[in-house]
This record gives structure tokens, sequence and C-alpha cells, in this order.
């Protein structure tokens, strides 16, 4: 399992923060995404989101695999 | 304390200070960002501020890493609050201590700047007439990249 983090307006849309998501096989984020969206259909900001893994910085063709935290991250507006 | 922190109760501003202060400094610059009513037309009722909580940690300890490689000798404490805040509520301090005042105030200043550009923290505005994530205060590009200024890759 990966477990996926959203936060904030992508949180509120699919009316959850943490799920778990099964995958075989090391998948990329683009993958990733894709599964997202079929489970909760669009979400606005899920394409110009920032990602982590495991909470370091990535990008949309790293691999995440089983065991790994994938965090979605929507433009930061802390301060 | 942690010397970089994300907390959900108010911010004791004073204890932020004393973390950076030592017998070789001599300048601590603290900036101080508070909860702001009128934004252009718009009124804010509350703020409420979300963070993804150890990696925010995580980003914040490596401001204050990228401080102590730009500014020789600069020590840095910042602390970020979560949670409900009504205006005028303090939600985020910085203090850095240099050795000279012109490195505090730029350290300081760096340190604000960057936590708006990596730092996993949203803040959501209840106006009075609506409510809002508010995404990319700086205005300056979407992330098409896949990672934010400064953050290379590995």
């Amino acid at each position: 399992m990966v477990r996926i983090l959203l936060f904030a307006g992508l949180a509120q849309q699919a009316g959850t923060q943490d799920i778990s998501i099964n995958v075989n096989t090391p998948i990329s984020i683009i993958e990733m995404k894709k599964k997202l969206q079929e489970k909760f259909g669009h979400l606005n900001g899920l394409d110009n989101c920032l990602t982590a893994i495991n909470e370091e910085y990535a990008n949309e063709s790293s691999m995440v695999k089983a065991g790994d935290t994938l965090a979605f991250i929507p433009p930061v507006s802390g301060g | 304390m942690k010397y970089f922190n994300i907390c959900k109760e108010p911010i004791d501003n004073q204890r932020v200070i004393d973390q950076v202060i030592h017998h070789n400094a001599g300048a601590v610059s603290v900036f101080i960002g508070t909860v702001r009513e009128m934004t252009g037309d718009k009124q804010t009722k509350y703020l409420e501020y979300e963070a993804y909580i150890p990696m925010a940690e995580k980003q914040l300890e490596k401001i204050g890493e990228e401080i102590s490689d730009r500014w020789p000798n600069a020590k840095t404490a910042i602390t970020h609050r979560i949670g409900t805040l009504q205006i005028s509520d303090v939600a985020v301090t910085i203090a850095v201590s240099t050795p000279h005042r012109q490195d505090a105030f730029e350290a300081s200043r760096y340190a604000i700047e960057r936590i708006k550009e990596i730092v996993p923290i949203w803040k959501k505005e209840h106006y009075i007439d609506g409510e809002e994530w508010v995404g990319n205060q700086k205005g300056t590009k979407q992330y098409l990249s896949g990672y934010p200024e400064g953050i290379e890759n590995k």
C-alpha cells in the first residue's frame, strides 16, 4: 500500500486527507494522479501541485512503491 | 522547545528570540507575521492554517541551514502556528541572530520569503462573505516543474 496525503483544497474536494492505495509494482506520480482521479473524479489543482515522497519533494516522474507516503501539496501559503 | 516548530498554541515570541541569543551574537532581527483584517476590499473574519507538520518542520530546518550557509554564524529559530487564528494573532515568528546587524535584517527577510515558497503550510481565508484557500501568494508562477524554487532534483 502507498499512503496518500492530501491537503488544503485537495483534501476538501476529496473529502478525506489520508488514504491508502494498493500498488503491486512501483508506479510514477503521474500514474498515481490518474488513480486518484479514477477514485475521486476530477480534483481541481491536482495537476499543478507539488508532491513529496516520504517528506521530501519529488517530481512527477518519481516512482512510489509500497510502504511510501506520497503527499500532494497545493501551492503553499504560510507566513 | 524546538528551533523549527509548528505549534497549535499562541506563540511565545520571547522564547523564539531567546533561542538565538548567544555570546557572539551582536544583532537579532525578528519578523512577526500577524493576521490582517483587510486585503483590498475583502474583510477577513478569521484564518485557518493547516500544515503537513513533519515535513513543514523539516523545511523550516532547511531554511535555517540555507541561512547559515549564506550568512556565516547566523542562528535561526522559527515557529509557525496552525489552527484557527483571529485578527492580529501571531501566525509566525522568525528570529535570526548574527554577529552584525546587516546580516540579521537580510536573513530574517530571506526566511519569510522562503517560507512562502517551500514550507507545506496552507492558509484558508474566512471572509465576511465566503472562504478560500490561499495559494501561491508570491504570484510568481505555477509549480509545473514539480519542485519549488531552489529545491534541487536529487
